[in-house]
């Protein structure tokens, strides 16, 4: 997984499809990457950030009651054990200290699950940024844990009261924002989607779950292993660990929820900056997504993942939230870890396709815990 | 097939600014409950050119009165066909003009998106997300069938970015007035001014400023540097709030005068 085209594109997908307004930022925010990225400095303090605040290198598991359970050699990255409590955290402290770099005061994202929110309000107050983060009412109203905790860290939580009142009109609000605060402000976008440079920089940003992984593999068992899944809603998670594997004879598998399979259900289209699968109708409206989980609720998927799927080098498979509820109490019990309903998702494939999967090894992202989970999934459960 | 005169819609509008006369340019969202009379009753009114909003699920550069305008056609049942269906049918002798985002055309496919604006009655097209790097596709096809392409120009573009914009747009150069998306401010921001000022500099096309602008003090202030302003949220609100095309064609008459007192 290499660097997209000079005009940001992954095959032909991805570009840079944004109001004229922002253009001259996002030029600005590819070379300021670009030589962030070349800057030993720069690597250096993002690294000791993220050893030192974020507890980087996050360790890998081997299941074993799970794995005896399912027939199929389990292990787990641990990206719920970072701080903040997902994969979250290593994208947004690389883009502030790029901000920081770049002279910016403010940060705004958007946020499904809250996970993305939390970890860039910290980082807003770990640099002593503004924060804004702009979040669907249904997300709020779900995951209402995320929305205190940002408030405690000092971010501004602004609900969105349009559209599926979702994931994707929270970033419609930040992006509107954004055009009107372009010159102090930075959008720390929180997934492999967007304009250029955006689903590049993200997925550079995260390719240490992918790095690190290969080399706990490569000690744990002496190999790679057969399959990598992850969860994917724009993807980043799926995005970082496939980086590291993407060179290697590993399947790569993507999993969606049944209700917001872009590359499973959708088609090519234009959304939030680039080309990419998108769930639309036959106008070229964009559709509602529909899933348990807030983070994965989106219509769209980033847009290298378009082109994992359409040169076959990972294929994308997709569940339904009842299989999801399933993995998320089996790996509870059988492990001792409430894992979030985002990457439970990858966990209800290989539950399901353990028969297929018999014998081999696959390699779970596991990207966030389930604290922010456990009460929705009460109320699901309640009186079963 | 048909074909739009190339160039009739700067040639209307180049026609005004020759004859003194600031162009003053409407925005209506189509699918909005009599949006046709409102357009026709801007055009008799005093308009020099209408844009028609043909409604968009996710509407990034427009604020919340034509989001929501959006949300409200789309319930109704807007769609790409509908609308161009119904601007064909149009009583109106002044150039109309598209606004949409890019994804409308993309998933109906570019050739047959400007063919069918086309056979709309419709000479020029604005595509709010389709900046300068991504629009050899779209412009081939629009200039196949004579649609021109608007462009934005913003106030953060650098003057070589701004130039290249001003070579391209046909029509017009539609100057976005202020940091910001649609919506209606109270008092003409400052940057109006300053990137019509850039634009006048840089090109003959007529420049008219957009965003922001929806009083007449504020329309001819814009205008008294630049050709002419496009109105759209102060326009659509109206709408929103009942007042009908009767109310678009106030607000459209008082506009004038404004403008005409320049
Ligand atoms: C724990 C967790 N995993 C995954 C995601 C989905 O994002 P992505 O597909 O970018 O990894 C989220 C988003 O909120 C999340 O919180």
């Amino acid at each position: 997984m290499g660097e997209p085209s000079p005009d940001g594109r992954f095959g032909s997908f991805g570009g840079c499809f944004v109001p004229e307004t922002l253009v001259p930022a996002c030029q600005e925010l590819e070379a300021a990457f670009r030589e962030a990225w070349a800057d030993a400095e720069f690597r250096a303090e993002l690294n000791r950030l993220l050893a030192d605040y974020a507890g980087r290198p996050s360790p890998l598991t081997a299941c074993v009651r799970l794995s005896e359970e399912l027939g199929v050699r389990v292990l787990l990255k641990r990206e719920d054990l970072n701080h903040t409590g997902s994969h979250k955290i290593n994208n947004v402290i690389g883009q502030s200290l790029l901000a920081r770099r770049m002279g910016k005061t403010r940060l705004v994202a958007e946020t499904g699950a809250g996970q993305h929110g939390v970890a860039t309000a910290t980082a807003a107050s770990l640099f002593g940024m503004e924060c804004t983060v702009y979040m669907g009412e249904v997300d709020v109203a779900r995951q209402e844990l995320n929305v205190y905790r940002m408030r405690l860290l000092g971010a501004e939580v602004k609900p969105v009261a349009s559209g599926s009142r979702t994931l994707k009109d929270a970033i419609n609000e930040t992006l509107r924002d954004w055009v009107a605060s372009v010159e102090s402000t930075h959008y720390c976008l929180g997934s492999v989607m967007g304009p250029h440079p955006y689903p590049w920089m993200v997925r550079e940003l995260h390719r240490v779950i992918g790095e690190e992984a290969r080399r706990q593999c490569a000690e744990l068992t002496g190999g790679i292993p057969d399959v990598v899944a992850a969860c994917v809603g724009g993807g980043s998670n799926a995005a970082g660990i496939f980086s590291g594997f993407a060179d290697t004879p590993a399947e790569l598998v993507g999993v969606e929820p049944a209700g917001g399979a872009a590359v499973g259900k959708g088609s090519p289209g234009v959304l939030h900056g680039s080309r990419s699968y998108l769930l639309q109708d036959e106008f070229g409206q964009v559709t509602e997504a529909e899933s348990i989980s807030a983070g994965l609720d989106y219509p769209g998927v980033g847009p290298e993942h378009s082109h994992l799927a359409e040169t076959g080098r990972a294929r994308y498979e997709n569940v339904t939230d009842a299989e999801v509820l399933e993995a998320f109490e089996m790996l509870s019990r059988t492990e001792g870890i409430i894992p979030a309903l985002e990457p439970a998702h990858a966990l209800a494939w290989v539950s399901r396709e353990r028969e297929s999967l018999a014998g081999r090894t696959v390699l779970v992202n596991l990207s966030g815990r389930g604290d922010k989970d456990t009460e929705l999934v009460m109320s699901l459960t309640a009186g079963r | 097939m048909k074909l739009q005169t190339p160039g009739r819609l700067e040639a209307a509008l180049g026609a005004c600014v020759a004859g003194g006369r600031k162009c003053l340019v409407p925005y209506i969202t189509a699918g909005l409950p009599d949006w046709g009379r409102a357009v026709e009753a801007a055009a008799d009114a005093g308009a020099d050119a209408v844009e028609i909003g043909i409604p968009f699920s996710d509407p990034v550069m427009d604020g919340p009165v034509i989001a929501e305008a959006g949300e409200r056609a789309l319930r109704a049942g807007a769609t790409p066909p509908g609308v161009l269906a119904e601007a064909a049918r149009l009583d109106v002798d002044v150039p109309l003009v598209a606004m949409t985002y890019y994804n409308l055309a993309h998933h109906m496919g570019l050739e047959r998106f400007a063919s069918e604006t086309v056979n709309a009655g419709i000479c020029g097209a604005i595509m709010a997300d389709l900046p300068l790097e991504e629009l050899d596709p779209w412009a081939e096809a629009a200039s196949q069938v004579g649609l021109a392409t608007v462009l934005l120009a913003a106030p953060t573009g650098s003057e070589q970015r701004l130039r290249a914009i001003c070579e391209r747009s046909e029509g017009f150069v539609y100057a976005v007035g202020v940091l910001g998306v649609t919506g209606e401010r109270d008092r003409l921001a400052a940057s109006a001014l300053e990137i019509a000022g850039r634009l006048k500099a840089l090109t003959s096309k007529p420049v008219l400023t957009g965003v922001g602008i929806s009083s007449p003090s504020s329309a001819a202030g814009a205008a008294s540097v630049s050709d002419g302003v496009v109105v759209g949220s102060a326009m659509v609100r109206r709408l929103l709030e009942g007042q009908g095309p009767d109310g678009v064609a106030r607000l459209v008459e008082e506009l004038r005068a404004a403008l005409d007192s320049l």
